[in-house]
């Protein structure tokens, strides 16, 4: 994941240090829960420059653990490309509490 | 049960305040992430793929009424309506927030709780047979030896940053159901001829990637030595476990690669310099701890109940109920009853608060107010009158609560998976559900009788798969999710390692493979009464191989 | 061993450092307070057993006290090394030096040392700490350590009054006052 393919999609995702939230980084710097907001760098060096904006929040203690993610775009719709950067985004497979017991 | 006095209540108080200011200092930037970790570790604080996850520790599964409204309680304000009771009897919160958890905190020492332990490398919450205190065939109620543990175990100013986690199981029963041969150590606590009571030692089983039985230490350690012997057993571990290597770090690699008797000669050699001082165990305090866990004031009853019988032959579901999820009890006329937590298509494990209320309500009628939590990630009620068993039943399937398939197919083990854990290579929770779904007949169930699936999402074995009588492994093969089976692994007192059977499956053919292995074994069993491990450690893993394998 | 940039906490106090740590390949200061690497110490164990002065000896971190068990009770200075504060090693090492070798001289944690650690570090039989980490080092002049007081085991240096309570290992420890 952290090897950028210089043609390869790739965004950057977090946690959100107070709530842990799973946040994607926008391209005006700002954390934002949807992938759909994410900022897609499409080179290495744009990819290196958005994870080291990310890095600077995470020692500045706004997000933890910063990484790049590869990205698939299905037109101009980014989603994660493997499964556990996918259930990151969108939440478990199975439907959990009150939603799974009624 | 037990009951904090004053020191203890203090002693959880100055360790919310001490983490209260631990989580300041992180938000404030004061502490780094990297400083940080270990110390939110060692208080249950988990960062997993969604959010923060809160582990609450509750100590050897005994819950009471007022606790498990707390818990739910938690669950409502701070999460989402829901819990997670997990293989190590412990309860996880899935999404919490950093800056909630003092508060959490505070709460829970409301009701003598606490996060202490629950994660780090260090003594993690010590576990015990969840039938303690009830179980016909006790010998010896273990309770009271765990709370002593628990207690010389908390914050040990030598033992907090060991080379890995190290865990306690205790049980004091011939018929193991705390599986204390896959632990770091295991005590079997029993009595001699004299009726004097000791404890089987054994040291350095363990599960995860190198699964390992443990080996008997000694066979009767007196029970003053108990926290002498511990203390020899963790000095040694904690000089001499590997710290270069952290799937190299368990006490279990110690031991296979020292070898039995030179661990064993290290411990006896740091024990002589331990015994006789200030650890060991009076006799008047292993008494003043036992008097909180004498038996709730039950009846004299006769041991069978006409009112049950009736009520049965009416209700074949009752019937089923009871013939699966009501364990013997000491007392006549008393039953231990297995609430489950695996219906049928749901999450293996977790209760939502509404379904902590009813239990925690149920348990305050008809269990003496208390609730055990077993490993197996079920809830028990512990002390219920055999005529109560009716209502009680119906009390449970209001709450979606009297799945009536204890130690069946569909009592599924699962550790959360890909779908919540950061570490996790496969997802195991819809694998558990696409099996019970398959199973749910309660006919074929119960025809088929007493198996133990169990399903890890990765080869750190939170999901117990070694031990499983069908054990699943789910691992990432090129992006995509693979299932490895073993056969014949065991966690009771014949503790076995599963075998691996062959090539694992991908996620769309792994139930049809279930379902082979289950009707291969109805097909080579020599009696309905000849269970899936009989069976298996008769015939081996040959016919099961074939029946998985035929076509390749 | 104390850099400018190191304090020395010793049994509640800051106090200047009084031993001497020569460096490799500088010769041992007849007199005065002396404390030596492991490997240094046994190379010239024979020579410095007539010394004047007091004698110390400094363990890295994973050394262990093979081969110097038998040299502690003429030891005044023992210094172990955290290199990470989670290497806990140490903390065994120092029980075993108070409760059954019986070192009464100082024992010294040095390297990693951070204030959520100085509880668990004292009550293990260190009463003295080398502290790099400027925030402990305020936070031990300030007397504003957070931890917990009330003990569960016997220790190897019970801080301050040790309270017998019900149970025969309970203890409570002195908050750490400022100074």
């Amino acid at each position: 994941m952290a090897k950028a393919q210089a043609t390869g999609a790739l965004a950057v995702t977090a946690n959100d240090l107070r709530s842990g939230t799973v946040v994607f980084r926008r391209p005006d710097g700002r954390w934002s829960e949807e992938v759909l907001e994410a900022e897609i760098a499409l080179t290495a060096e744009a990819a290196q420059a958005l994870l080291a904006g990310a890095r600077a929040d995470h020692d500045a203690c706004i997000v933890v653990e910063p990484a790049l993610v590869e990205i698939t775009m299905t037109g101009n719709r980014p989603a994660p490309r493997h499964l556990r950067e996918r259930i990151r985004a969108q939440g478990p497979t199975v439907a959990y509490g009150a939603a799974a017991a009624n | 049960m037990y009951r904090y006095d004053e020191f203890d209540l203090g002693f959880v108080r100055e360790r919310v305040a001490e983490f209260r200011d631990q989580v300041a200092r992180r938000l404030s930037g004061e502490m780094t992430e990297d400083q940080f970790k270990p110390l939110r570790l060692m208080n249950g604080v988990y960062l997993q793929l969604h959010a923060y996850m809160l582990r609450v520790a509750i100590p050897y599964g005994v819950l009471s009424g007022r606790q498990m409204r707390k818990l739910a309680h938690i669950a409502r304000k701070y999460d989402r309506d829901y819990g997670h009771f997990t293989t190590r009897q412990n309860l996880q919160f899935n999404w919490i927030k950093l800056a909630d958890m003092p508060a959490i905190l505070e709460e829970l020492a409301e009701v003598e709780m606490h996060a202490i332990q629950t994660s780090g490398n260090c003594i993690r919450n010590v576990t015990a047979d969840h039938f303690a205190g009830a179980a016909a065939d006790e010998t010896v109620d273990p309770r009271p030896y765990a709370e002593i543990l628990r207690q010389w175990s908390s914050l040990h100013p030598e033992f907090s940053f060991l080379p890995r986690k190290f865990k306690l199981a205790v049980t004091g029963a011939a018929a193991d159901r705390a599986a204390i041969q896959v632990h770091d150590i295991g005590l079997e606590a029993k009595r001699d001829a004299k009726g004097d009571i000791g404890f089987a030692v054994w040291v350095g089983g363990g599960q995860g990637r190198t699964p390992m039985i443990a080996r008997k230490l000694r066979d009767f350690l007196p029970e003053a030595d108990l926290l002498a012997y511990c203390e020899a057993i963790l000095r040694v571990y904690n000089l001499e476990g590997r710290r270069d290597n952290k799937y190299k770090a368990r006490i279990k690699i110690l031991v296979h690669e020292k070898g039995t008797d030179e661990i064993a000669d290290a411990i006896e050699n740091e024990f002589a310099s331990l015994k006789g001082k200030a650890l060991d165990l009076p006799a008047a305090e292993i008494a003043r701890i036992a008097a909180y866990f004498a038996p709730p004031a039950l009846a004299d009853l006769p041991a069978r109940s006409a009112k049950l019988e009736a009520a049965k032959a009416a209700d074949v579901a009752l019937a089923r109920f009871v013939d699966r999820n009501v364990s013997a009890h000491k007392r006549p006329g008393y039953g231990i009853v297995t609430v489950s937590l695996k219906p049928v298509g749901l999450p293996p494990g977790d209760a939502t608060s509404a379904q902590m209320d009813a239990v925690a309500a149920l348990a305050e009628r008809f269990s003496a107010d208390e609730i055990r939590v077993s490993h197996e990630q079920n809830l028990v009620l512990p002390h219920v009158r055999l005529d109560d068993l009716p209502e009680l039943f119906a009390g449970l399937a209001a709450a979606g609560l009297a799945t009536p398939n204890a130690g069946l197919v569909t009592d599924i083990i699962a550790c959360p998976g890909l779908d919540y854990c950061s570490l996790a290579n496969a997802r195991s929770i819809p694998v558990a559900q696409r099996i019970s779904e398959r199973f749910a007949d309660l006919g074929r169930q119960h025809d088929i009788g007493d198996l133990k699936i169990k399903i890890s999402g990765c080869i750190n074995a939170c999901g117990h798969h070694h031990v499983g009588h069908i054990g699943i492994l789910g691992v990432d093969r090129k992006g995509e999710e693979f299932y490895q089976i073993t056969l014949g692994g065991s966690g009771d007192e014949t503790c076995s390692i599963g075998e691996i059977v062959g090539p694992g499956f991908p996620a769309d053919r792994i139930v049809d493979a279930v379902e082979q292995v289950v009707d291969a074994y109805l097909g080579l069993r020599r009696d309905p009464g000849e269970t899936f491990l009989a069976a298996y450690r008769r015939v081996g893993l040959k016919p099961f191989q074939e029946a998985l394998y035929a076509d390749a | 061993m104390p850099t400018p940039e190191t304090a020395l906490w010793r049994a509640g106090a800051f106090a200047a450092d009084d031993w001497r740590f020569p460096a490799a390949g500088e010769p041992v200061p007849a007199d005065g307070k002396v404390a030596l690497p492991k490997a240094r110490f046994l190379a010239e164990r024979a020579a410095l057993a007539g010394r004047n002065g007091p004698i110390g000896v400094v363990l890295e971190s994973g050394e262990s006290l093979a081969d110097i068990e038998d040299d502690v009770p003429r030891f005044g200075l023992i210094v172990l090394r955290f290199a990470r504060y989670a290497d806990g090693r140490n903390y065994s090492t120092a029980r075993i030096l108070r409760d059954r070798l019986g070192f009464r001289g100082e024992l010294r944690a040095s390297g990693d040392v951070l204030r959520d650690q100085v509880l668990f570090m004292l009550r293990a039989g260190f009463d003295a700490l080398e502290i790099a980490h400027a925030g402990t080092v305020a936070t031990l002049k300030e007397g504003r350590i957070v931890g917990v007081h009330r003990h569960y085991q016997p220790a190897s240096n019970e801080i301050g009054e040790s309270a017998a309570g019900l149970r025969g290992w309970q203890r409570t420890s002195r908050r750490l006052a400022s100074n």
